[in-house]
């Protein structure tokens, strides 16, 4: 073999994409493909026929129907009903998993076993197992019902207040479900801080109050974003959404099909991207403050 | 003397920190306790219920601890689901995709991680966005391509995507295997690179042994998610293959259809019972393995640095 050895720095941009090169074939196809074609058939009336399936261009009507028709309207409710939800699930959460992380974070004996029981909702709770939970009214502590809290919320805001309000505490535990994960990554975070942090304030003359909110809380604002975040996706992507359940049913519906679908698909990610932004923006002011402090 | 005994009665009962007093770690393994049980509460219903016959079912009096263990609908739901032969199809688009896409992940971890590449911050943000893209906008074109590959409604439509590292959260895999990759020592592939080996051949003999406790953890987290995972599949897999996911999300119409069961109306407790066997593989994967799960976020670095 006399050729001429390759440079060490394209011998390794090559080896890299090589190793690279699997995942860019499934991106090209399964998800950059797919992505394009999805955005092309929300412009177009797609009809399925035997012989297979005509796509014919038509503009922005797919988009137009979302705000003047009933399957439209529908969508648009669960969206608007999924956005009001994370208002209230997203800090029920993140301030569940912060609680049980910082009390997991204490020397306790059995922490271990606690952690695992923490985190195991995270393992079995899939769409139809929550949905069974919910239906058969295991998926709330007792009290909410005997108290009567659904009615009073029911009778007390308007319709399209309560729905939303009494789902979450129909569903409080489910909901409290959802934080397996953002548990650990709080503990993750609260194991980086240095004890002598903790001991050199103690000597200052700061209690355990003080230094949950000084030495403590800081150094989480970080990871909250990362949490809230992965708490988004996870309720945005779960399968008993009821917003994404529009967009597998109106696929095979006689007044809508594919172009339609995947029109609301587009909303429904804009919608999504939105709310994380403005969640993005929140909260990087947030954690900014401690530097500034 | 007194100002002696009071303060040890006050070290006694707060301490000098938040858990080393009496009350403090009372207060604390108590909540914890408290809270645990509420959290465990709609599984600890659920079981109970699941061995609740008839009587014990309408009975007012009767809540937490049924008179007899009643097994028949552990039975009727076994025969509902088809229990053996949907473990077996639920198995194998769950276990094979998690295999494959553990593998495909690891290999664009390694990759990102170990290689001086040109537009690798692109890649980066093309990962990212597979991740913030909900599934739901590429499903249509899937399964359209799906269906001119003749692939749809086959455990093919969920493992092909899996095998070229676009399955199931596999941006969160291929960040998992990049952190654990850059942690790991430069040294020891510039010796093995001085004493000839290829880039194929550090990563199989240095990166992945190193790099095993990475595998099991994403490989574990992987089974779980395509096991949970019935959106897409349901999809994909069309109206006559089931997962026993799928199987308990129709519960009532597969209750109907199954036969040799009697037309009784079907009760919360043999829908109990059926979700009880759904979670029991992951649970009892979950308790066999625990530390991986729960550790395993830790040790692979994912919450990054």
């Amino acid at each position: 073999m006399s050729k001429k050895p390759m440079k060490r720095k394209t011998r390794e941009n090559l080896a890299g994409w090589m190793f690279l090169s699997v995942w860019v074939i499934g991106f090209i196809v399964f998800t950059m493909y797919p992505l394009f074609m999805s955005f092309y058939y929300s412009l177009s009336k797609v009809t399925l026929s035997g012989e297979g399936i005509q796509v014919s261009f038509e503009g922005f009507q797919n988009y137009r129907q979302i705000f003047s028709s009933t399957q439209g309207f529908s969508f648009l409710q669960s969206v608007g009903d999924f956005a009001f939800e994370i208002l209230f699930k997203v800090p029920i959460i993140t301030v569940f998993a912060i609680i049980i992380a910082v009390m997991l974070n204490q020397d306790i004996k059995a922490r271990g076993f606690f952690r695992g029981i923490y985190f195991l909702p995270v393992i079995i709770a899939s769409g139809p197992v929550i949905n069974q939970l919910v239906n058969q009214g295991a998926a709330t502590i007792p009290l909410v019902e005997q108290m009567g809290l659904i009615d009073f919320i029911n009778n007390t805001f308007t319709e399209n207040l309560a729905r939303p309000i009494a789902t979450i505490f129909s569903e409080l535990i489910v909901i409290l479900w959802f934080s397996g994960v953002q548990i650990l990554l709080f503990i993750a975070a609260l194991q980086k801080i240095d004890r002598s942090t903790y001991e050199a304030a103690m000597i200052d003359g700061a209690g355990a109050w003080e230094s949950f909110w000084k030495i403590t809380m800081p150094s989480l604002k970080s990871m909250v974003l990362v949490s809230v975040i992965f708490t988004i996706i996870n309720l945005a992507t779960f399968s008993e959404n009821k917003a994404i359940a529009h967009i597998k049913n109106n696929m095979f519906a006689l007044e809508t099909g594919f172009g339609f679908s995947s029109a609301i698909a587009w909303v429904y990610f804009v919608a999504l991207a939105i709310i994380l932004f403005i969640v993005f923006i929140l909260l990087r002011a947030f954690s900014k403050e401690k530097v500034r402090r | 003397m007194k100002m002696e005994t009071k303060n040890k009665i006050r070290h006694f009962l707060l301490g000098k920190k938040l858990t080393e007093g009496f009350l403090g770690k009372f207060f604390l393994y108590g909540l914890l306790i408290i809270i645990g049980f509420i959290y465990l509460f709609p599984l600890i219903k659920m079981f109970t219920y699941s061995i609740k016959d008839l009587e014990d079912l309408v009975n007012p009096i009767v809540q937490w601890i049924p008179t007899k263990i009643y097994l028949t609908n552990y039975q009727t739901s076994f025969v509902v689901l088809d229990y053996w032969k949907t473990l077996l199809f639920s198995l194998s688009v769950t276990l094979i995709p998690a295999l494959l896409q553990t593998v495909t992940t690891s290999i664009a971890g390694y990759a990102l991680a170990k290689f001086k590449m040109r537009f690798k911050s692109v890649v980066f943000f093309l990962i990212l966005l597979t991740y913030l893209v909900p599934s739901q906008i590429y499903m249509i074109p899937k399964y359209v391509l799906f269906n001119q590959m003749g692939i749809l409604q086959t455990a093919w439509a969920i493992i092909l995507p899996a095998t070229f590292g676009q399955g199931l959260s596999s941006a969160i895999f291929i960040l998992i295997f990049y952190q654990f990759f850059r942690m790991q020592p430069k040294v020891l592939d510039e010796s093995a690179e001085i004493d000839g080996a290829n880039p194929m051949q550090i990563f199989t003999k240095i990166g992945i042994p190193l790099a095993l406790p990475a595998y099991l953890t994403s490989f574990l987290f992987s089974f779980v998610w395509y096991w949970n995972e019935t959106y897409i599949s349901s999809l994909f897999l069309g109206t006559d293959l089931y997962t026993l996911q799928l199987k308990l999300l129709n519960f009532s119409s597969q209750f109907n259809l199954a036969q040799g069961i009697s037309q009784t109306m079907i009760n919360e407790s043999i829908r109990f019972a059926a979700t009880i066997l759904i979670i029991l593989p992951v649970l009892i994967v979950y308790i066999v393995m625990q530390k991986w799960f729960v550790e395993g976020i830790d040790r692979t670095g994912v919450t990054g640095e």
